[in-house]
Order: structure tokens, then sequence, then C-alpha cells
């Protein structure tokens, strides 16, 4: 609508690292802004205009600074200052810089997190993307039925967290559990899944997993539709084998979906926290606990909350998720230049 | 940097504060307004969402405000939900103008400065047991009055123990308690079930033990807390305790012994009525003390306490709603309907001519001891924590009992 306008003159000016060496024509004083577009319906260029921008902007820019800005500068806010129940009531918490972070870092609880995390995170991201391209190439095998078993396997998705984590520490519980009960009828000795500081962890990533498939599997499904039918017909000519078709046409050309079914993967996972916390309160003796729990934990899991800490932990987690955004980013870029 | 690719990286920023901020923001935007507008309404909070406006306890907070010429508004929240709620509100300025919570958060609230004391308030707490009151009073002073109080006890299934050949009375110390889940074992059943899980719920249930050894909150690495510590580990290696513990909270722990299978449970006053659903026969105990006689547990229950409030002269309204609901008839009305034990010695003698059952429980609360009592007040959640972790620690085998509590204290410090 605001072309309309535009002088074709100008539109043979070139606006972007052209214009420099283009000879401006005089009537324009700034020749590498764009020019202020007239309205159709007549307002004139300038102070109206600005401040007909900025109405429609103030919707969106309100929704960030409230919902998005606000929480996240109280959440730094929190962080950097020294907050008893006492000064969190009068609002006079003393500003003391890093020591939360410092607090954090030097916890013993800190260490285990961290692997805890990182383990978590890779293991079920490496889990995940397997199983769910696994299942997507036999999806597209469009067999009897596959539609059908496609969307059973999608249950996990749909129901809520609470319920599936609920069932999980259910059928895994030590001693009335399921899982037990087979492995004890294949002669196995039972395991104390979310009991037993060596198991624990290990009982969540397998709970997490089951989660975490049937996105994958929606993702690179989606992704197997748009490899064209006649690479296959062509390699089927050249004697390609399964295997081979999949390492030379399937996974190369799937690699621009991958990327991005892995990455939002890795925040997803990253801040996993019903699950763990359902199921072992990241316990026994911290056996489990990641930077999502162990933030709860210090914020709200005690009678009295450290809210200074807990901040500091959540930002820790900020940041990992920035880190991965900005990685995200690049990544994108380097697609959309190729 | 040019702009798209600056404003993506805007975009980038805010995807990731938005997915992580859902999860850790701690905003003290969205509580609602506790205060209404006029002089003449009162609100209340308290953490029964169980009652709904039909209930009896709504109608007797709506009585008592009629007989105070004022209009009430309550608003029920969950107990884990409501010291947070609490603590915004006073940072905002809008208080309740009574506040009834759970016995550990008062201490909390006081330290915070944001409860009145009986001396500002003009409650007349004279009456309520001296053991109950201490859960509520922190460096000399008293900042509410319990409307009723809960605490634990040995649940025992009589069939059960009758195929093992056990005689509940024998049953006076941890060795003949360890002696009688060994019968147990040895008939086929299951011996005892608790809750070790890593929250309050695990310390609450671990002190019987911890007192019961004569161990200290003071001083979590003393031998008789280790001792206490190694009764649990021990019933769990020799198969007297599931190992599901670890996990239980009281209510899974209560499933399990609700399955009839279990000659012991730990357990708490309110699992009363669901004891006479069980479809068995059933008795109580007390926690026996290490050596004998009646080990002290932890009081549960609620207190009202009053709130400060910018306006003082509300304080006089207020105290009168309070001692509306704290009077005898109330009390015994509401301990009656909660199923706890009331907090002053006559109405528990009432409670007992009017339901014989629940004698066992009056004793129980009088022998029992609040958490935050011994001017623990803000200390205890401190201790509290690494008590369970230490509980944790030890039954999941990660550390010896001795190593765990040892570790636990020196956390403390």
């Amino acid at each position: 609508m605001t072309h309309t306008t535009q002088s074709p003159e100008r539109r043979l000016v070139p606006d972007r690292n052209g214009a420099a060496t283009a000879a401006p024509p005089l009537a324009r004083t700034r020749p590498r802004r764009r020019p202020r577009p007239r309205s159709q319906l007549g307002v004139p260029p300038g102070e109206a205009w600005g401040r007909a921008a900025w109405a429609f902007l103030a919707p969106v820019t309100l929704y960030l600074a409230l919902f998005y800005a606000y929480p996240l500068y109280r959440n730094l806010d929190l962080s950097l200052r020294d907050y008893t129940v006492r000064s969190f009531v009068q609002g006079d918490a003393p500003f003391t810089g890093l020591a939360n972070y410092r607090t954090v870092f030097d916890d013993p609880t800190f260490a285990p997190a961290l692997v805890h995390t990182v383990v978590f995170t890779v293991v079920c991201l490496f889990f995940q993307y397997a199983l769910g391209l696994a299942l997507a190439v036999f999806f597209n095998q469009n067999f009897r039925l596959s539609a059908t078993l496609r969307a059973l396997f999608l249950v996990p998705w749909l129901l809520p967290l609470i319920v599936s984590a609920s069932t999980w520490s259910w059928m895994l519980n030590s001693d009335s559990g399921i899982v037990n009960s087979t492995l004890h009828s294949l002669g196995i000795a039972p395991v104390n899944w979310l009991t037993s500081p060596s198991w624990s962890l290990t009982s969540v990533i397998i709970a997490n997993i089951w989660i975490g498939v049937p996105f994958n599997l929606v993702v690179l499904y989606s992704g197997l539709q748009s490899i064209p039918e006649s690479l296959y017909e062509a390699a089927s000519l050249d004697g390609a084998s399964a295997w081979r078709r999949f390492w030379s046409i399937t996974f190369p050309l799937l690699r621009p979906v991958s990327a991005i079914t892995l990455l939002l993967g890795l925040v997803y996972t990253l801040k996993v926290f019903d699950i763990i916390w359902i199921m072992t309160k990241g316990g026994p003796a911290d056996s489990s606990t990641t930077f999502a729990t162990w933030s709860y934990q210090l914020g709200f899991g005690n009678l009295l909350p450290a809210f200074g800490p807990g901040a500091a932990v959540g930002n820790l987690l900020v940041a990992a998720a920035l880190v991965f955004g900005l990685i995200y980013l690049k990544v994108q870029r380097k697609q959309a230049l190729s | 940097m040019n702009r798209s690719a600056r404003r993506r990286l805007t975009a980038a920023v805010v995807t990731a504060v938005a997915v992580t901020a859902g999860a850790t923001a701690c905003s003290s935007g969205g509580s609602s307004s506790a205060k209404g507008a006029d002089s003449k309404t009162y609100t209340i909070w308290d953490p029964y969402p169980q009652f709904d406006k039909t209930s009896d306890w709504a109608k007797l907070l709506d009585g008592c405000g009629t007989e105070a010429g004022v209009k009430i508004e309550r608003t029920a929240f969950d107990t884990s939900d409501l010291t947070n709620k609490a603590l915004l509100a006073a940072q905002q300025g809008n208080s309740a103008d009574v506040l009834i919570v759970d016995n550990p958060v008062v201490s909390t609230l006081a330290e915070a400065g944001v409860l009145t004391t009986t001396d500002d308030n003009k409650l007349d707490t004279s009456k309520v047991n001296p053991n109950l009151l201490a859960a509520g009073q922190s460096g000399g002073k008293t900042y509410g009055t319990p409307i009723g109080a809960n605490t634990l006890a040995l649940y025992y299934n009589k069939a059960v123990l009758k195929k093992a050949g056990v005689d509940v009375a024998s049953v006076k110390d941890w060795k003949s308690l360890t002696a009688a889940l060994a019968k147990v074992k040895e008939a086929g059943k299951k011996g005892i079930t608790f809750s070790a899980i890593g929250t309050e719920e695990g310390s609450f249930q671990f002190l019987p033990w911890f007192w019961g050894s004569g161990a200290k909150l003071t001083a979590l690495d003393s031998d008789q807390a280790v001792s206490a510590l190694s009764l649990w580990k021990n019933w769990l290696g020799k198969g007297y305790a599931p190992n599901s513990v670890i996990n239980n909270t009281q209510t899974t722990s209560w499933q399990e012994f609700a399955s009839g299978d279990y000659a012991f449970a730990e357990n708490g006053t309110w699992q009363l009525a669901n004891a006479e659903k069980a479809g068995f026969q059933y008795g109580v105990i007390p926690v026996p003390a290490a050596s004998g006689g009646d080990a002290a547990a932890p009081t549960g229950g609620e207190f009202v306490t009053v709130p400060v409030q910018k306006d003082s002269g509300r304080y006089a309204t207020t105290q009168k709603l309070v001692s509306c609901l704290t009077n005898s008839q109330n009390l015994l009305e509401t301990d009656t309907t909660l199923s706890y034990v009331a907090p002053t010695t006559e109405v528990q003698q009432k409670q007992v001519a009017a339901n014989p059952k629940l004698k066992p429980w009056v004793a129980a609360v009088q022998a029992a001891k609040g958490r935050t009592s011994d001017d623990l007040g803000t200390k205890y959640p401190k201790i509290s924590e690494q008590m369970w972790k230490a509980v944790q620690s030890a039954l999941s085998g990660s550390a010896s009992p001795k190593d765990a509590l040892g570790s636990a204290q020196s956390a403390v410090k």
C-alpha cells in the first residue's frame, strides 16, 4: 500500500549498498534513508505518521514488555540481590552482585546437576531423534493401518504430563510396579528404578524419551514427504540397497528438517521439569537433579524459599537456552545462504 | 550486523526467555487482591480448598462475620501455595485480615514481618495446650492460635498381626517393634510402610523416630540420630519395609497399607476416615521411643493468624472474628469436620466422649512437639531439608547413616 505513491525516479536509486556511489538527486539530502511513504488516506508524513506506527506497534510491544521483558528483568533482579523472606516482603533486599551465583557455583549440588542436565539432554535427544527417524522411515512405507498406528504413536504427546509421569512412576515402583514384576517373571532381579541413585536418572530419561519420540516422528515424517520419489526410483535402478538409499538420499536431504528438530528438542529437553519432579523429585540424594528441578527446589521446594539462588540457577538455564538459540540462528542463516 | 539479523537475534532471545521463564520466573504479577474496598468487608485465607461455599466451614466463617457485623470474603488455597501467596500479598501491601496457615510456616511469616503478635491483636491463647502453641512462638512472642492439631502414630492391621502371632501390647520399644516386623515377614506378610520422600513430608515422618532416639534437631549427627536412621535403613535392608518408601508420599504409603498386606503404617490423624473404609480391622498405637515409652511426634495442623494491616483499626474486628472461630463450640465442630484433634484440653475431652477412637490420638497430640519449637523458628526449614536429604541418601544406599547425617549437619552450619 505504501509503495503506490513512490515517485518513479526514487525507485531507481538503489537504497542499499549502491546508494553511496550513485549520484543522489539534488532534492535528496539523506540518500540512504528510505523515503517516508505517504498514506493513501492523506495523512501527511511527519508526526502523525510516527504516532500511527507506534500505535500499531504498541500491543505487541506492551505484550513483550509485560510478559517477557519484565519477568526476565525481575528474575535477573532476584538473582542479584540477597532476598530473605523479610526483605522480600519489605522490598529492601540489598544488592549483592554475583554473590548468589557464587553460592550456586560453590554448592555441592552444582556439579552433579550440571552433569545430569547435560547427560539428560544429550541422551534424550539422541534416542528421541534416532527412534523418531526410524519410525518415520518405517511409516513412510504406507502399508495398511500405517496411518492408524502412526496416530497411536502420538498418544504420549497428547497426554498431560502429570498423567504420563505418574503412570511411569507407578510402572517403575520398586515393589508393586509392572516393570519389576515382568522382570521377576523373566527371572531377572528387580531394579529399584526410582529409589536407587544409580538408576533414577536412567528412569527419568526413559520416560522422557517416550514422551519426546512422537514430536520427532511427526516432524521427520513430514520432512520425508518432501523428498521426491523419483530419487529413490533412480537409486533402485542403479541397484542401491535400502541401507545405501537411506544414507545417500534420505539422511542428507532430511538435514534441514533434522537440524530444526534437534534444536527445538534441545530447548524443550533442557527445561524438562514436570517429569523429573513427579517421578523422583530430583532424588534420591540429588541423583536425578537437573538445573530445572534444582531451581524449583531452591525457590519453592522448601518452607523457607531461597529466591536469590533459585533465580540464579534459572538464569543459567536461560543463558544456556540463549546459546543454543544463537546456534540455531547461525545454522539457519547458513542454510539460507547455501 | 544487519537489521534483519538483529531482529532475529531479538526473536531468539525472546524465545529462549519464553521457554525458561515459565519455570523460573517468580513474578509478582497477577496476585489476587485480598482487600475489599470498604471497611465492612474482611478477608479470610485458608488452606481448605476441599470446602466449598455450602460447607459447614464456609457457613461458620459467614456466621462469625455476621456476629461481628461485617461481610466475609473467603479464599481457599492449596497448602503448598499459601506461603508464597501470603508473602506476595504482604509485599503488595494487601494481606488478608485472617490467615490460616500450616504451623511450621508461622515462624517464616513472622520472620518476614507479615504477622502481628498476640500483644497487638489481643488474641486469647490461655486455654491452648502449650506444646501446640509453641509452634507459633518465636523469640518469646506468640503469632497466632492453633485451630486444630494432628500428628503421627502407627496404624496396625489386626488380621496380619494375628496371623504372624504378634501381640500388639508387646510392641513397646524399637527392639520389640523390629522383632514383631521379623515375625510378620516370616509369616509371609509385609512389615511396615512409611513415607521417606525428599520433601517436608519425609522429615515429618522421620521426626518421631529421630526424637524417639533422644536426638535434637540442633545436632543432626549425634549418635542418637544415627541410631534412628540406622533403624529405618536396617528395616529396608532386611525387607521389613519396602524400598518404595524412598518415593512414598504419606498418601501412597497409606495406599500400600490399605492393600491389607502390611502389618504397620506410620500415618496421621487425617487417615481415620479412610481407615474405616479400608475393609479390615485396624488399631492405633503411638510411635514407640527407642527404649520404651512414647516418642514425641511432630504436630501438624493450622494456625489462625492475623497479618499486619496498614489500618490498625481493623484489628479489633479481626480479633472478634478469630475469637468466634476458636471458641470451644466452633472448635469442636471445625475439628470434627477436619478430622483434627482440638488444641484445648476442654474440647479434646468432648471429642473423646463423642468418639472413643480418638483417644490414642489425643494422647499422641498431647505428647507431640512443634517442628519449629525450641525456638528453632526459621532455622527449622534448613535443618529439615538437610534431614530429608540425609534420610534419602542413607536409605537409597548412597551413604551410610553416619556419613549422611554428618554431611547434613555440616551443610546446616
